[in-house]
């Protein structure tokens, strides 16, 4: 036990300097004016960004929900076939995450263009071109094309680990295909959705890479806006650091709820 | 009786071209605990997966209650599966592990109360319905996965060795209660199995397995007393088992003797297994008699001493409530009826 505690002993030290101590001053910073006084104004002066914090919640929740219900059968599909094709499959689904981030986001941004080459495509066929750069959509597709294997990943580990015999034994008291996915495949891959949901969600409320390359101007969300306080025009860390504690805040809330959905004799990845 | 399930000669082969099960044709009369015996990888499972609708055999046909039922969805068929390892549903607790197949079939809550409760009263878990399967004892979960399946009202119980994992207290105990409920609720039972000494214990009919091929299909007592060849009489407990050839009807010559037996109707001078059982073998003293050899060594087994003698070209194992010095040299002896002579196989 002692020697645990010696070992731990780094990691504590790094969580303390690299995790906690940053938190506290994100805190101090959003409860601080530039003269160093306390203040809630920075905190009251997130209201007037609801519509951006509506936003960024908005497109999230739904390029969470394009990717469970892209990754879903996807999963179920990887955890059923031979090993063998399963390694190649999951290969194939993580190749994108070898490529530069930035990189995958610029190739949208030449494929989605007005002269791109998906809106090339359509005026050959006769219904195009499209605006489809600088929209919402186009942040959603961003998010959802390099937010998928995030999960893909979790759903799949838990799936595996569904035994065959448990899904014979539904076949065998009654239920169809349908009934199987439903009263078996589904609440015991609730970890496995509860974390996907999780691991997607929570980069794609925060992301400003996407909003900014693919969103345009109008398609701001709370990471363009935290990225402002910092680096931008609009200089102010201390509204910065309110908009990401307010951030963090959401995030917790949204994460106990959907805790509550995963069984507690299950273990979660 | 009737046949509840028939199978017509049964094929399973691999894309690889392995065949699991060449030609299988056996018929399960109804009420009829039936046990299939065999060591592993001998098709007694595939036989079993063939009847529950989870595998498709490359020819044959399989007949339910009359019918033909191939291609038939497990989900369609009047059977009801207890699988190798419980296969319980680990987000669901007892009472709605058994309560499942019901709620499929979407029974009023009353009747699904009723009958529930009374397949906790049969497999002995009331008071556990809220418990989690997760935490139950090996012989529980086995409980819960056999009042799952019954509760169903199958006409026909497969049962995938369902007692593997229990220990042997356990296993005894699980034994005999099986074989009560079979008589209680009047189903078929189809068993699936390595252990000899359960299928013996259990069954009405045992069809013993090798291969891919039935062997023998007989009561136990049958099995055990007349097994049709070396095969069978060694997997079925211990034997020993000597080349031998017949030099004529009701004699047999092994290691260089004559000995008078009972069997007739082989060509002269076959070639044949002869069989002799460890508890059929009389030790005599050794100036008497024709066959001699030397203990090797003694076990002690409870009711029996196990001996092991070196014979010239044979090994015997002979259980005597005797036990003998160790490199004694002790002569053997066997009663007629108590040699058996089988054909060779081919293969």
């Amino acid at each position: 036990m002692q020697k645990l505690k010696v070992l731990s002993l780094p990691y504590l030290v790094w969580m303390f300097i690299f995790i906690l101590v940053p938190i506290i001053m994100v805190a101090f910073f959003a409860f601080t004016n530039n003269e160093g006084a306390l203040t809630m104004e920075n905190i009251s002066d997130v209201g007037q960004y609801a519509n951006i914090f509506i936003r960024s919640i908005w497109l999230a929740i739904i390029a969470t929900a394009i990717c469970l219900v892209l990754s879903y059968p996807l999963a179920y599909i990887l955890s059923r076939i031979d090993k063998h094709k399963q390694s190649t499959m999951l290969m194939i689904v993580m190749l994108p995450m070898w490529m530069n981030f930035l990189l995958r986001t610029y190739a949208w941004m030449t494929l989605l263009g007005n002269n791109g080459i998906i809106n090339n495509l359509l005026e050959l066929i006769g219904i195009g071109p499209l605006k489809l750069i600088n929209t919402s959509g186009a942040v959603v597709l961003g998010m959802v094309y390099n937010y998928l294997p995030f999960m893909i990943l979790p759903l799949y580990s838990v799936m595996e680990k569904i035994d065959k015999s448990v899904i014979e034994a539904a076949n065998d008291l009654g239920c169809n295909s349908f009934k199987v996915l439903f009263k078996v495949i589904v609440p015991l891959s609730l970890p496995g959705i509860v974390s996907g949901i999780t691991m997607v969600f929570v980069p794609a409320i925060s992301t400003f890479i996407i909003s900014r390359m693919l969103g345009g101007g109008s398609n701001l969300l709370i990471g363009d806006l935290i990225e402002m306080q910092f680096l931008g025009n609009a200089y102010n860390p201390h509204l910065g650091a309110a908009i990401s504690l307010v951030l963090m805040a959401i995030i917790l809330v949204i994460m106990t709820v959907m805790n509550q959905f995963s069984p507690d004799d299950q273990v979660l990845i | 009786m009737e046949n509840i399930v028939s199978l017509k000669n049964l094929v399973v082969e691999f894309e690889d071209g392995e065949r699991i099960l060449k030609n299988i044709s056996l018929d399960i009369k109804d009420k009829e605990f039936v046990t299939f015996l065999g060591p592993s990888g001998c098709g007694k499972t595939t036989t079993l997966r063939i009847i529950g609708g989870f595998l498709e055999p490359t020819s044959g046909d399989v007949y339910f209650d009359g019918k033909r039922i191939n291609g038939v969805p497990p989900h369609k068929r009047n059977v009801n599966t207890v699988f190798q390892r419980y296969a319980l549903f680990p987000h669901l607790n007892v009472y709605e592990n058994i309560a499942f197949g019901l709620r499929i079939k979407k029974l009023s809550d009353k009747e699904i109360v009723r009958r529930v409760g009374e397949m906790l009263e049969l497999v002995n878990l009331r008071g556990f319905e809220k418990r989690s399967v997760n935490r139950l004892s090996g012989g529980q979960q086995q409980r819960v996965a056999i009042a799952r399946a019954l509760v169903n009202h199958p006409k026909v119980l497969l049962l995938d060795e369902p007692l593997g994992a229990l220990d042997l207290k356990l296993r005894k105990e699980m034994q005999t209660e099986l074989r009560k409920i079979q008589q209680a609720l009047e189903l078929t039972f189809v068993y699936v199995t390595h252990d000899q000494e359960e299928a013996l214990t259990m069954s009405d009919t045992v069809v013993v397995m090798n291969n891919g091929i039935i062997q023998q299909i007989g009561s136990p007592i049958n099995i055990y007393n007349e097994p049709v060849n070396a095969f069978v009489a060694d997997f079925i407990g211990e034997s020993n088992i000597i080349n031998g050839c017949m030099p004529e009807d009701c004699v047999v010559e092994f290691t260089g003797k004559r000995f008078k037996c009972v069997d007739k109707g082989f060509n002269p001078n076959e070639t044949v297994d002869v069989v002799i059982r460890p508890e059929d073998v009389k030790v005599v003293p050794a100036d008497k008699a024709k066959l001699t050899g030397i203990v090797e060594s003694v076990v002690f087994k409870g009711v029996h001493y196990e001996i092991i003698v070196d014979g010239v070209d044979h090994k015997w194992i002979i259980h005597s409530t005797k036990a003998e010095p160790v490199g004694a040299m002790i002569g053997m002896d066997f009663d007629p009826f108590d040699i058996h002579i089988m054909k060779k196989t081919e293969e």
